[in-house]
């Protein structure tokens, strides 16, 4: 029998449904060489690739976060039927499981051995004494903290880097025997060529980026076996966990939200400008009656609908999660839908444009239907505007996740997300001394996301706009570019 | 131009029209009123009685949109669209649900809201466009690199950490202006000051770099090689010549935010409890008052259409090339 139930929530199912969609994508466009010439710009772009070696990061936690199960409990009645325990955990968790389990009671400071509040405890010899009670599992090891704790954490930081020295070695051996493999070059010729960077791809730049990320994740998961390297929140979870637990949140939001404005905005943006005359004057009403209600308005209307509507039907989920789930997917969708506009009006011009030229006249001289013309002539020739799009509004989405939560119209109060952990520490900061931790680590680990985001999106943006002249130099890609 | 505004204007009925029946769809789709009874009284052991009387104080004992019993007019207008959205057209927005006047109470708000909105506004484009022009000016140093860098790690910084930072620094900290907290008259000024200021900084990323390509889109234009040919200095054709130039791009994101200033700004106004329009509607939010939502979202379609016809009358004032016909 399955020690565990595999649980497919909404999201999960999606969010792998668009993987395979882009595994697919990417297995066409390597095989058409006109396709595949940009996202080669975009490979030997170095900030680019230094953003997406980030971004994968981001994306194998989330991807962990999204393998969910429902473990099964131990059978002691007669029936030996299964029973699974009704929280639905993740791969994520059970790798992380020590930072999940371990709580303790409330507050305490990164790397701390004792609560972060003053307790009245009772003296083995009676009497009571008010002291910062020790951690039940921060530092427990430690007899003494005043004198064992520096040396430990300097230990503990120092067996870490020593980790992560491994594990970036072996990150760059596989990387120089992949680029020996594929040149055909000897293992040491590719080495020197990774590292004097003659490589068309900046495989320095992605070797060195790996190693910030690894110099910096590694030694913080070792620690985290004996500390709470990030601190605790106020009912004492970890918040290096929460954090961890955020990044799907907002990875989810962003993917899905693109998802469900795609077909809207290409379906109808195409279709306006392809057939103008009644359709497009109906597709315009359209989109400018949605783009003058204001964004966060409307989004805040439909989602007070859904809060309202989820209140009255709580036969729709069994499990906490689920309705967490339910929620994120009616924010994505309410997102989705809000967010079209801008695109289907982008799409609409280009199509206008391209309609008129010579190859589409041709096509529809010798008779080639609407629809073959629409998807053989003028879609690939507006993929570059959705690509360019789609990358940009990502940032912009894993942001608007944080003020929608506070707002009180984003994810369930009850998720773990970026926009949830700010508004939970806000109410902390007039604490004397403040605490800070949960805020800096939400506030950290998002900018590090949007910004390798933002960062990917300029290098995609720069390889597909068809603007920019592009000038060959010294085997790799130079960008004259109007604006960067 | 006479005949294309009234065209403009009598375009923008159906389109408020549109937006009050999405708004009507949004609450009636998922949630009769039945449902909004119960969830108004309270718990799901509600007598029909009491639903029935909530549902004909608050007005919703009526057909959505027709009604064939009625006869005439009344068919039409003595339904729950009639009475609860289409009476908005003439601005008339009812009461909220703990009885007040929402037009009354709009008024008194949108003098805060204004106050914050139009200071952050326009001290905030004059910042822009300066920073702009100087990275245009500096275009292809380290200047204008640096600046760039700089320009995409401000728009990756979640808005809500520059207003908790600086809300810990300068009221905090250092206890140069309240924390939070409005007050009419000139004692308003200390508690503008803040907000106002993180509102521009909180834009500075993404308006300094957009304005920066728009700069550089012109500065690549026949005209400029035709000034510098002539031995014009940069500083002249930059300030004079190219920001002259590039108007009719900056209008067209400019203007079209003005009307809606007078909404205020959700995140600023609740954070800094300033009594205006954004935190009334947040505040209406988290009470689920559907008749302000409702409100709200009608007067700022409302004033983005009057955008949209503002930004087109000042084409032709920046512009005199363009006709509007």
């Amino acid at each position: 029998m399955m020690p565990f139930k595999v649980v497919i929530l909404w999201t999960d199912a999606l969010l792998f449904l668009l993987i395979a969609a882009v595994i697919t994508f990417c297995i066409v466009v390597r095989a058409r060489p006109h396709l595949s010439q940009p996202w080669r710009y975009v490979a030997h772009s170095k900030q680019g690739m230094a953003a997406l070696v980030f971004l994968g990061f981001f994306l194998v936690v989330g991807v962990l976060d999204s393998l969910h199960f429902r473990p099964r409990l131990v059978v002691t009645d007669a029936t030996q039927r299964a029973t699974f325990a009704v929280q639905t955990l993740s791969v994520l968790d059970v790798v992380a499981a020590p930072l999940r389990t371990r709580t303790e009671k409330t507050y305490s400071a990164p790397l701390a051995t004792n609560l972060f509040a003053k307790e009245t405890l009772d003296l083995p010899g009676g009497g009571r004494e008010r002291i910062f009670p020790r951690l039940v599992y921060g530092g427990a090891h430690l007899t003494d903290p005043h004198t064992d704790w520096s040396t430990d954490v300097l230990r503990t930081a120092a067996a870490g880097l020593g980790v992560a020295a491994i594990v970036w070695n072996i990150v760059a051996l596989l990387v120089t025997g992949f680029v020996a493999n594929t040149t055909g070059r000897r293992f040491v010729q590719a080495w020197r060529a990774i590292w004097h960077d003659q490589e068309a791809v900046p495989w320095r730049v992605i070797l060195i980026s790996a190693a910030v990320l690894i110099v910096v994740l590694v030694p913080m998961s070792v620690m985290s076996v004996k500390y709470h390297v990030l601190g605790t929140d106020k009912v004492g979870q970890d918040v290096f966990y929460l954090t961890l637990k955020s990044i799907r949140t907002g990875l989810v939001i962003a993917i899905l939200a693109t998802l469900v404005m795609l077909p809207f905005a290409m379906v109808l943006g195409i279709m306006a400008g392809y057939f103008r005359g009644w359709i497009d004057d109906i597709i315009q009403y359209i989109y400018t009656t949605l783009n003058s209600i204001p964004g966060v308005l409307l989004i805040a209307a439909a989602v007070l609908m859904m809060q309202a509507y989820m209140g009255t039907h709580p036969e729709m989920f069994d499990t906490v999660e689920q309705r967490q789930d339910l929620r994120l997917l009616f924010l994505c969708l309410i997102l989705g839908v809000t967010s079209w506009t801008g695109l289907c009006r982008l799409l609409r011009g280009e199509t206008l444009k391209l309609r008129e030229l010579e190859y589409v006249q041709a096509a529809r001289a010798f008779g080639v239907s609407d629809a073959s013309i629409i998807t053989r002539h003028i879609l690939p020739n507006v993929m570059h505007i959705v690509l360019i799009t789609v990358v940009m509004d990502f940032s912009g989405l894993v942001l608007a996740e944080a003020v929608l939560s506070y707002v009180g119209v984003g994810v369930d109060p009850t998720m773990i997300s970026f926009g949830n952990m700010i508004n939970a520490a806000r109410l902390e900061m007039a604490r004397e001394p403040i605490v800070w931790w949960s805020l800096a680590s939400a506030f950290v680990f998002m900018l590090l996301m949007v910004l390798s985001a933002n960062l990917f999106a300029d290098a995609v943006r720069d390889a597909f706009d068809p603007r920019i002249a592009r000038q060959v130099k010294r085997g790799g890609i130079a960008m004259v570019a109007a604006d960067s | 131009m006479t005949a294309y505004l009234v065209r403009r204007v009598l375009y923008a009925i159906p389109i408020l029209l549109g937006v009050n029946l999405i708004t009507f769809a949004l609450f009636f789709a998922i949630n009769s009123p039945d449902d909004m009874g119960r969830l108004a009284l309270g718990g799901k052991r509600v007598t029909a009685e009491a639903l029935e009387k909530w549902k004909s104080d608050k007005g919703y004992d009526k057909a959505y949109f027709y009604d064939a019993d009625a006869s005439g007019y009344a068919r039409i207008t003595n339904t729950i669209f009639f009475t609860k959205s289409a009476r908005m057209f003439v601005f008339d927005f009812g009461t909220a649900d703990d009885g007040r006047d929402i037009a009354s109470e709009m008024h008194a708000r949108i003098w805060p809201s204004l106050a914050i909105a139009i200071p952050t506004f326009l001290v905030g484009i004059a910042c822009y466009i300066t920073f702009a022009l100087l990275l245009a000016f500096f275009r292809a140093t380290y200047v204008d690199f640096s600046g760039v860098v700089a320009c995409v790690v401000a728009m990756s910084i979640s808005g809500l950490f520059y207003i908790i930072a600086g809300q810990y620094l300068i009221s905090k900290l250092w206890h140069l202006v309240p924390i939070s907290g409005f007050s009419g008259g000139s004692g308003a000024l200390k508690f503008l000051v803040l907000p106002v200021a993180i509102g521009i900084v909180g834009g500075v990323g993404a308006s300094t770099r957009w304005y920066r390509t728009i700069f550089l889109e012109e500065i690549n234009k026949d005209y400029v090689r035709t000034a510098r040919a002539r031995g014009l200095a940069e500083s002249r054709i930059l300030f004079r010549h190219v920001l002259h130039n590039a108007m009719i791009p900056i209008l067209t994101g400019v203007v079209v935010v003005i009307p809606t200033l007078f909404l205020g700004s959700l995140i600023m106004e609740s954070f800094f409890s300033i009594p205006g329009l954004g935190s009334y509607t947040i505040d209406a939010i988290n009470d689920q008052d559907y008749g302000i939502v409702r409100s709200m979202v009608f007067l700022g379609s409302f004033l983005y259409i009057v955008g949209l016809i503002l930004t087109d009358i000042s084409y032709t004032l920046a512009d005199p090339r363009v006709r509007l016909q």
